[in-house]
């Protein structure tokens, strides 16, 4: 009965984007679906070159072999995003309340804070691994590590911590200075006002951006092939450059698929939970 | 939601389908007949002496494997018909940098020169003065199908984008690459040009060079680049208890040697030459394996799966095996890089 007040947009509509209502918005999706995937298979099913492609990229006696290999890998990649994510949350959090802390007497921190963030953000990723995985251990000081995989895990953290300072201190910005001000009259410290009142409610609002930056790292937990840790990536590519077969990249596809998309899934689940939240003016 | 997991289902159906659907038309057979064999042969200018087959031109060439047209212009049939990319030229790939032994670099005075298809002159080698163990075998089969020197153009072609499928730009591509029959199902690989060892790097005074056989070996961590059989090598026939390291270049697995990541690299032998001379500080060679199982290993060329080229090649090759110029050109750029202690198995 709610008629004459204005929905949002967006409200009850799917991300995939069949609009309008009933059965033949829905039959009507669904033969477009079909004829556009069938026109596209029949394209690439007649290629000239794609006996060869299939033989090459879809070798499902190629993708056999390789599965087992390629999905064992794929332990050191979780083994990586895993320890590198807990760290990078920690550190990203410690960078983000250096650079929010106030007053001049805390500009050598903030700048040092910023310094940091904009250097492990300008860096690419396989630089930082290249430099610290070979450089560091080859200066072979007793008692630094020379595994590479510490130095996976120490680049990954260092260049996804710059990422996940600047979302929490988005998240931090967001919260109204008012919050902060009436923490201080109850008597709460600066510090008592960030821990209990600024930070939880930060954190909060900004885990799907977070998880947004879970997801992006690990995929580059592949970079970390350069430095000669054998995961999923370069497994699969020593079963091509073995056989001269990238159908074991179909397989590394398939394995990042299957734990991302749920991730994602996620994300979309707690944004949307969040802004029918915020919608409903509820306190938080 | 039935929508969503109705699409999901027909695009799951649709990849196994790409999947289980039989190749819609065979390979095209090797040998095209497209050379037609003239009944009256007549010698081309062209052919030195030195290339000359020993097989005379007759109209039974019973000593060949394949049945091949009379040797007109080349081995392989006058040179305006044979199958090439380009006409009247030999397109020959390789990657880059182009090291040595395989590659020389230019000497003094010399500029190294740029592939045809790339901005950035040759690295290291020079593919295109002719010297180096592979630049000088591309050079003597371009000589065996007729082609002159200036008529052969380097092109710049990574060692993974020599078996990606789609048409190749290039007439043969040579780059180190050992035969495999898996590798063969996806690309033609000529007959062997060079019998290859595999061998153990290591820097000196560090415990594994006093490793003389396969079982001091195993509790070392060894390291090999990526795509070699190396690699395939240290898992299928070193088996130590420690995976080895896999790295793109040989150059960062000197850097993993140096940081003490590694103990050894396996590489080829005469790039085992290479590297302990010229990449290496401290670097030795600590022995050459023995071939792996009773299949002597050997370097191909890489052609279009199905390349007509291929039998002309092989048939070049042939030749210059009979003649012994493949053994000439082997001993003057690799006879030094063969002898290092073999490693017992």
């Amino acid at each position: 009965m709610s008629g004459d007040i204005p929905q949002p947009p967006g409200r009850g509509v799917s991300r995939l984007g069949i609009g309008g209502r009933g059965t033949q918005a829905i039959l009507i999706a669904a033969v477009s679906t079909v004829v556009v995937f069938s026109v596209l298979g029949v394209v690439v099913v007649n290629a000239p070159g794609w006996p060869q492609v299939q033989s090459q990229f879809l070798d499902p006696v190629a993708f056999a072999e390789a599965f087992p290999h390629v999905v064992f890998a794929f332990w050191t990649n979780i083994q990586l995003f895993l320890i590198a994510e807990v760290l990078i949350l920690a550190l990203g959090l410690l960078l983000a309340v250096l650079r929010a802390l106030p007053g001049p007497v805390f500009f050598p921190v903030r700048l040092l804070a910023t310094a940091y963030v904009d250097l492990f953000r300008a860096l690419p990723g396989v630089l930082v691994i290249f430099v610290l995985g070979f450089g560091v251990p080859g200066l072979r000081i007793p008692g630094v590590p020379n595994d590479p995989f510490v130095w996976a895990v120490v680049s990954l953290t260092l260049l996804y911590s710059a990422y996940v300072s600047e979302v929490y201190r988005a998240g931090i910005e967001s919260v109204h200075p008012s919050q902060d001000a009436a923490a201080r009259s109850l008597g709460l410290s600066r510090f008592q006002s960030l821990r209990f009142v600024v930070v939880p409610q930060a954190v909060r609002r900004v885990i799907p951006p977070l998880l947004n930056d879970f997801i992006g790292l690990q995929k580059d937990t592949v970079l970390v092939s350069f430095i000669g840790v054998v995961e999923i990536f370069r497994s699969s590519q020593i079963y091509e450059a073995a056989n001269f077969n990238f159908t074991p990249y179909m397989v590394t596809a398939l394995v990042f698929l299957v734990v991302t998309i749920p991730l994602a899934r996620l994300v979309d689940y707690l944004v949307a939970r969040e802004a029918r939240r915020r919608a409903a003016g509820g306190v938080r | 939601m039935n929508i969503r997991r109705s699409l999901t289902l027909f695009s799951v159906a649709l990849v196994l389908a790409a999947c289980s659907s039989t190749p819609a038309a065979t390979e095209t057979p090797t040998v095209a007949p497209t050379v037609a064999p003239t009944a009256t042969p007549t010698m081309a200018p062209t052919m030195t002496a030195a290339a000359t087959p020993t097989t005379a031109p007759t109209a039974m060439p019973t000593a060949t494997p394949t049945p091949t047209p009379t040797p007109v212009g080349g081995v392989c049939g006058p040179l305006a018909s044979l199958p090439v990319k380009t006409a009247g030229q030999l397109t020959v790939g390789t990657d880059d940098p182009a090291y040595p032994p395989y590659f020389d670099p230019p000497a003094s005075g010399e500029t190294a020169s740029t592939p045809i298809n790339g901005n950035q002159p040759w690295s290291l080698g020079d593919p295109t003065n002719g010297r180096g163990f592979e630049s000088a075998v591309a050079y003597q089969v371009a000589t065996e199908l007729g082609f002159t020197s200036d008529q052969v153009a380097w092109m710049y072609v990574p060692f993974n984008n020599s078996y990606k499928p789609g048409d190749k730009q290039f007439d043969f591509d040579i780059n180190q690459i050992s035969y495999t029959a898996k590798r063969a199902k996806q690309v033609d690989m000529t007959d062997g040009y060079y019998f290859v060892n595999q061998a153990l790097v290591a820097n000196a005074g560090t415990p594994i060079t006093s490793a003389t056989t396969m079982a001091d070996l195993q509790s070392y961590r060894l390291g090999a680049q990526v795509g070699t059989t190396s690699y395939s090598y240290i898992t299928d026939v070193i088996q130590p208890t420690t995976a080895p390291s896999v790295y793109d270049t040989n150059d960062a697995a000197i850097s993993a040697l140096n940081a003490d990541q590694i103990d050894g690299i396996v590489v080829d032998l005469p790039t085992a030459f290479y590297i302990t001379a010229a990449q290496m500080d401290n670097g030795v060679i600590v022995g050459q394996f023995p071939a792996a199982g009773n299949e002597q290993e050997y370097f191909s060329m890489v052609l279009q799966k199905g390349s007509a080229l291929t039998s002309c090649i092989n048939q070049a090759l042939a030749a210059m095996n009979t003649d012994g110029t493949l053994a000439q050109i082997t001993q003057e750029w690799l006879a030094d890089k063969a002898n290092a202690p073999v490693i017992q198995p």
